[in-house]
This record gives structure tokens, C-alpha cells and sequence, in this order.
């Protein structure tokens, strides 16, 4: 009797556990809705995204449009994606097919090692150091091309690791088929081995831009901030992330409800291309 | 034929160093100019002049203040979760199969949500609705339902291969399903699930954006879990952007910071790589 009530009282915990932990993401959405719709009430959805004035404390009348953000948010992500893909290939491909065990050893801990370097750290790097380099070549630096820079540097250890880990579980028999044909590396890595691991890598591209998409510090840090469209990859920008982060703190009434609609289209976009890719099998990209 | 090779060979071995020089940059530059201000006086004294001056002492406390409110709030949950989602895994029920699949699903939403939205929910819940205002409990809090994910995930590959093992001898010799779990398989999968709490750490260590709206940005030392306070990360960013000459400063913290992240990070792996040649488990997350 005493011991039935333990177990039943044990599993019905667990339940509660992992009905909490579902729940919360949950949460999080009817949390983003309920802030934000007064804006969505007020303002209207197709103001908040076409819109391109964002003025939300200065003289009236007030504006809220996101679409500069949401403009800068894309761009900034599918750049850092597409400079960042070609080179974390290369480096799985290098430490996969060309380097010595030791060397592909060390380039795969190394890599490990640069994902779990701090995004603040990073933007702060782009900062001192990317953001001037940026200004030489074209003032005034802080830039849409200064965050693709530093995004992409932030997202290319982890899409090695993926790319690595997608290269790797090629099947073996067809490499050992190319070797006994006398297929030389190149061939083999261009006809057997991107073919069969073509799935994985684009997944792994699609969880990067995630990433990078939501990243906050270090576009905040390096792009300048300012809302506009931008015309050229010269021109600073402002992302949505970086809104919410440089106006939450003191934001009140209609522009804080604002700033959580913003919030959840980011978390839409987000959920809407990085979902599918990890129900395709990214299941080994735990980021 | 050999020629395009080895061009193709050193193509991919640029690209490497691409990869490669970005971090050499940084972490020479962040150590050259950073640590030789770390000392012990660094790290046992308050900062002043905002940061430019002094140590991060109160910062220090603050951050290891808020992680121990992501632990206490994340094991127990994230634990209850993994085992569920390890005993659901086995029975052949319909209904638990679906909830393991809703949950799994859920969890990795939650992994892809970004850190700022986690800020915003940590505000509006937290901070407003549960009268917390900006504390170490709200950062602590929303740092845990950040990490959630990654916890459960990695605790989840420990506890299956440790479940997977023990189940037949558990069985013959008739152990209830409490004492099987709690006696045999949490004990056994314990090098994974330390694992899984040091990369938590470290993801939550790293966390800048989820916390500057939700434990603020006070500098001093905090008394009570209700008072405000700055972790390491957000430390840097203010010293960065909104404090003019704080660059040493903010390089000596990230000296601090990358340090203890990458001695936790490359333990957690260590323990983690071993563990998993030892029980012969799934791979590792990357």
C-alpha cells in the first residue's frame, strides 16, 4: 500500500517535471502575446511590419515600425550565414580529409573551444577591432558589414563541428569504394562524400542563421544602431534584437508593448526556419 | 589530376586559418592588453570610476549568486524531465509516447528561441507579474528556463544508455521502478548529468542579453537574492559601450570570464567523451 503511493507519487513527479518543461515554451508565447497586444490592438499589425519610422518616445506623432529592424535582422543573418558556410566547410573538409590525426584533432578542439567563447567577447573583439578596420575601408564603420563580419565569425566553429560530424557519418564503404576506384580526394569529397552529407550541412546552415538571426551583444556592439534601410552594407543598422535590447529599459506603456511584439516576430521567424531543420535530424546541434 | 589536389588542399587549409584567426586575434588581443590587470587584488576589490578602476569583486559574487539560482532551479526540473522523457521512451503507450514527443519538441523550440526573448519573458513574468523586479532570483530564473534545453538534452543521453543497461538485471531481480531510477540509473549516468550541469554553466555564463533586463546592472555587492546585480558578461558590455576608457577593465573581465569558461567547458567535454566511450552511449551533442 505504502509502497504503491511512493511509486505513483515518483511517476506522477516526473510527469509534472516534464509537463513543466514542455509547457515552457509554451509560456513564453502567450507571455510575448499577451505584452504585446495592445500594440498589435492599437497600432495594427500591417503599420507595425510596413511601416519604416521608428519613433516611439520623440514628438508626436508617435511611430512603431519594425520593418527597418526586421529588414536588418535578415540581412545581417543571411550574410554572416553565407560567409560563414564556405568557410566552416572548408575547415571540416580540411581536418576530415587532408590533415594529419593530430592536426584534425586539434582543429576540431579548437573549434569546440571558439563555441564556447562568450558572443559579449566577441562583440567586443568586433568593436576594437573589426569596426575600425571596417572605418579605413569606409566610414563610419559600425555597419551592416561589420556585424556580418562578426556574426559570421561567431557562427562558423559550430557549423564546422556540424559539418565535421555530417561529413564523418558518410557511410564508409562508399569512401572505401572511391579509394579502390582511384578516385583522388577532391573527386571523392565533390561526387560521394557533399552528395550524401548534402542534408546535414544544409540543416546546419539553417540552425546557424538562427543563431545568428537572435544573436543580440554582438550586432548591438558592432552595428551602429541607427533605423534605417539599409542602401549599402556601409550604412549602420539596427536589428530587432538590438532594439529590444537598447529600449526595454526604460520603455513603458504602448512602445514597451512594442518592443515585445517585435520579440515575438523575431521568435516566429526564428521558430518557423530553424523548427523544420531540426526535425529533419539535426538532432546532434544541441544550439 | 595531383596538381588540383593538393591546389584544392591548400584552398581548404585557407580557409581553415579563416576560421582559425578571427579567435587568435581576439584572444591575444583580450590577454595582451588584459591580463596584466588580473591579479588577486582584481578579484578581490570593488570597482570604481564605473568599472575603470578597482576590481569585480560584487561582480564576481553576482554572477556565482545567479548561477546557483539557474542550478537550484534547473536540476530538479530538468532531472524529474530527462528521467520522464527516458521512462516514457520505454513504455509501448500511445498517450506517453506523444507527450515524449510534444516535450521533445517543445525542447528544441526552446533551444532555438533566442536568448533576448528569454529576456523578455524573464521581464514580464519575473520581474512584473511575480513582484520581483530586477534581481539575481529573476536572472537566476531566467537563465534556468534558458539552459533547460541543453540540460535536459545532455542529462537525456546518460540516463537512456544507463537505463538501457540496467534494465534487464533490474528487472530479474524485481526492483520497483523508483528505486531502479533513483538507485541504479542517476548514479550510473552521473558523470553524464555533471557533464550536462558544467555546460549549462557555461552556456549560462556566457549570457549577456537575457539578463540586462532581468537582473539589471547595479555593480555593488549584493546582499539578498532580490537585490540587483551585474554578472561578468554583462560587466564587459557595460564597460564596452557605456563607460569611455573602460577597455582595459573590460579585457581584464574577459580574461576572468573565457578562463572559467573554457575550464568548465573542457572539463564537462572531458567527462562527457569519456562517459560516453565507457557506456558505449549515442554520440555526443556538438
Amino acid at each position: 500500500m505504502y509502497r504503491q503511493l511512493i511509486e505513483r507519487g515518483f511517476s506522477t513527479g516526473l510527469s509534472v517535471c516534464a509537463a513543466a518543461v514542455g509547457l515552457t515554451v509554451l509560456g513564453i508565447v502567450v507571455f510575448l502575446g499577451i505584452e504585446s497586444w495592445p500594440a498589435w490592438q492599437r497600432i495594427g499589425p500591417t503599420a507595425m511590419l510596413g511601416a519604416v519610422q521608428w519613433n516611439p518616445v520623440g514628438p508626436e506623432p508617435q511611430q512603431y515600425g519594425l520593418a527597418p529592424m526586421l529588414v536588418g535582422t535578415l540581412a545581417v543573418a543571411v550574410g554572416a550565414t553565407l560567409c560563414a558556410a564556405p568557410i566552416g566547410l572548408a575547415t571540416a573538409l580540411y581536418a576530415t580529409f587532408y590533415a594529419s590525426p593530430r592536426v584534425s584533432w586539434l582543429i576540431l578542439r579548437c573549434m569546440e573551444v571558439f563555441s564556447g567563447i562568450p558572443s559579449v567577447v566577441i562583440g567586443f573583439w568586433g568593436l576594437v577591432c573589426v569596426v575600425p578596420w571596417v572605418a579605413q575601408l569606409h566610414p563610419p564603420g559600425p555597419s551592416l558589414l561589420a556585424g556580418v563580419l562578426v556574426l559570421a565569425v561567431m557562427i562558423v566553429p559550430l557549423f564546422a563541428l556540424v559539418a565535421a560530424t555530417a561529413v564523418r557519418s558518410v557511410p564508409l564503404d562508399l569512401i572505401q569504394a572511391a579509394h579502390a576506384v582511384g578516385l583522388s580526394r577532391w573527386r571523392m569529397i565533390c561526387r560521394i562524400v557533399l552528395p550524401a552529407a548534402r542534408q546535414d550541412m544544409i540543416n546546419g546552415m539553417v540552425l546557424q542563421f538562427g543563431r545568428a538571426a537572435g544573436e543580440t551583444m554582438a550586432v548591438l556592439m558592432v552595428c551602429g544602431n541607427v533605423v534605417q534601410m539599409p542602401g549599402t552594407v556601409f550604412d549602420p543598422i539596427r536589428t530587432l534584437t538590438s532594439n529590444i535590447a537598447l529600449e526595454m529599459a526604460y520603455a513603458v506603456g504602448l512602445h514597451r508593448s512594442a518592443l515585445f511584439a517585435g520579440g515575438l516576430v523575431l521568435m516566429i521567424l526564428v521558430g518557423v526556419v530553424v523548427l523544420p531543420a531540426r526535425w529533419r535530424g539535426a538532432s546532434h546541434a544541441t544550439r | 589530376m595531383q596538381r588540383v589536389d593538393r591546389w584544392v588542399g591548400r584552398m581548404l587549409l585557407l580557409g581553415t586559418l579563416l576560421a582559425v584567426a578571427p579567435f587568435a586575434w581576439m584572444l591575444a588581443d583580450v590577454l595582451v592588453l588584459g591580463l596584466p590587470r588580473v591579479d588577486w587584488s582584481f578579484l578581490t576589490s570593488a570597482p570604481s570610476q564605473a568599472g575603470r578602476a578597482g576590481g569585480i569583486a560584487p561582480i564576481l559574487v553576482s554572477t556565482m549568486a545567479i548561477v546557483l539560482v539557474a542550478w537550484f532551479s534547473v536540476v530538479p526540473m530538468g532531472l524529474g524531465a530527462a528521467l520522464a522523457l527516458v521512462n516514457w521512451h520505454h513504455t509501448n503507450n500511445r498517450i506517453w509516447r506523444w507527450s515524449s514527443r510534444g516535450v521533445e519538441q517543445s525542447l528544441d523550440l526552446l533551444a532555438a528561441t533566442p536568448s533576448v526573448v528569454f529576456g523578455l519573458f524573464g521581464n514580464a513574468l519575473f520581474c512584473l507579474y511575480l513582484g520581483m523586479g530586477f534581481s539575481i532570483l529573476s536572472g537566476g530564473l531566467t537563465l534556468a528556463c534558458m539552459v533547460l534545453p541543453l540540460f535536459v538534452r545532455t542529462a537525456q543521453i546518460g540516463l537512456r544508455a544507463a537505463a538501457e543497461q540496467l534494465r534487464a538485471p533490474a528487472a530479474a531481480t524485481g526492483l520497483s521502478r523508483s528505486t531502479f531510477y533513483l538507485r541504479l540509473v542517476v548514479p550510473a549516468a552521473s558523470p553524464a548529468i555533471l557533464a550536462a550541469l558544467a555546460l549549462s554553466t557555461g552556456r549560462a555564463l556566457a549570457e549577456t542579453a537575457a539578463l540586462i533586463f532581468t537582473s539589471g546592472f547595479v555593480d555593488r555587492m549584493p546582499t539578498t537574492l532580490f537585490d540587483s546585480g551585474r554578472t561578468l558578461s554583462v560587466h564587459i558590455y557595460d564597460l564596452a559601450m557605456n563607460v569611455p576608457g573602460g577597455d582595459v577593465s573590460a579585457r581584464a573581465t574577459a580574461v576572468v570570464l573565457v578562463g572559467a569558461l573554457l575550464l568548465i567547458n573542457g572539463l564537462a567535454r572531458l567527462v562527457l567523451r569519456m562517459f560516453v566511450r565507457f557506456i558505449d552511449a549515442d554520440p555526443l551533442p556538438a
